[in-house]
């Protein structure tokens, strides 16, 4: 498919272009071929809005993600009493340690 | 129905100075998979460490037996995989870290996943279900989840933790990532699922803790920083 065989940058790339020329036809179009006032008045600073939309979605979903990053106690404590077991085994078995 | 084929799975550790932890990890690993039945090898691969991590590989091996420990010395880290997989006789092959950051514990689970959908490649992540990390504080897990964020939304990967670097291949697999993948480091890592992604290869994930003993003495630098964001771009704009 021509999403696989682009790279990720292209599919950007293609994307911004296609709504990009979408909008410019739309919002930056002459007089004579002007969508209806409020649709304009819309679309005008539509990709700052968006821009804006993807920064507070970015910064919600880090922080979120940072919030409920699990902290693995019972794991270090058990990796400590392996540790020993380990240790001690090891000695037995004639490891200098 | 044939009988299914006899498993083995050959571990590749990648070590620089680790005398001190690679008789532990070694002994988890001959522990875990003792206790779950497992046919096994480890394959210590070690990149000329000064503090002795050969010695104590070689009585290692006098321990548990030269079937199940192979040793590679003196290859630059990079292709330390490289040269571990030729090695290695297991049709299963587990990378994972020698300092204790990744337990052996979660081996039999990547086996269980890996059969449970048939998976190429069963990573384990440290971002979801009840997937952790021990030993960080905020700073270190906000870059951490700042820079998971960044590459999710650049690459669209299709798995949780790019820069793990604790999983499960099937051999043919790997070995036809390895031929592909340029990257070094972090980026490696990432690398290796993306172009996984690309070759069709499925992925399954396990969550996993990763106990970090050492973030107190190494914090994480600007240049690992930098690097790291070198490294995804170059990912972004190639792959």
């Amino acid at each position: 498919s021509l999403q696989a065989a682009m790279t990720k940058l292209g599919q950007w790339l293609c994307g911004l272009a296609l709504l990009g020329s979408a909008w410019a036809a739309l919002a930056l179009a002459p007089p004579g071929l002007q969508p209806p006032a409020p649709l304009r008045q819309a679309l005008l600073p539509l990709p700052v809005y968006l821009l804006v939309a993807f920064g507070c979605y970015s910064l919600a979903t880090v922080g979120y993600r940072l919030a409920t990053f699990n902290d693995c106690e019972e794991a270090a404590a058990e990796l400590q009493e392996h540790i020993r077991a380990a240790r001690a085994d090891l000695r037995r078995r004639g490891l200098p340690l | 129905m044939a009988a299914p084929r006899p498993e083995r799975v050959s571990v590749l550790l990648p070590t620089y100075n680790e005398r001190d932890n690679l008789p532990l990890v070694v002994w988890l690993l001959e522990r875990t998979f003792s206790d779950s039945g497992i046919d096994f090898e480890i394959i210590i691969i070690d990149d000329g460490s000064p503090d002795g991590t050969q010695e104590v590989a070689q009585q290692l091996e006098k321990i548990y037996g030269s079937d199940k420990i192979v040793m590679l010395f003196l290859f630059p880290s990079g292709t330390a995989y490289i040269h571990g997989m030729k090695f290695a006789t297991g049709n299963f092959i587990v990378i994972m870290d020698a300092d204790l950051s990744h337990h052996p514990k979660f081996i039999p689970e990547f086996i269980r996943k890996q059969k449970e959908g048939n998976f190429d490649i069963v990573s384990g992540t440290r971002y979801k279900g009840n997937g952790g990390v021990y030993g960080w504080d905020l700073k270190r897990k906000l870059i951490s989840r700042g820079a998971n964020f960044l590459t999710q939304v650049l690459l669209r990967p299709g798995a949780s933790d790019l820069t793990g670097s604790f999983r499960l291949y099937r051999k043919e697999v790997l070995q036809k990532l390895m031929e592909k993948c340029v990257s070094k480091g972090y980026v490696f890592q990432m690398e290796m699922i993306v172009r996984a992604r690309q070759m069709g290869f499925t992925i399954g994930e396990v969550p996993i803790s990763f106990v970090d003993r050492v973030y107190g003495e190494s914090k994480l630098g600007g240049n690992e920083i930098v690097s790291f964001l070198k490294g995804l771009l170059t990912l972004f704009a190639t792959t």
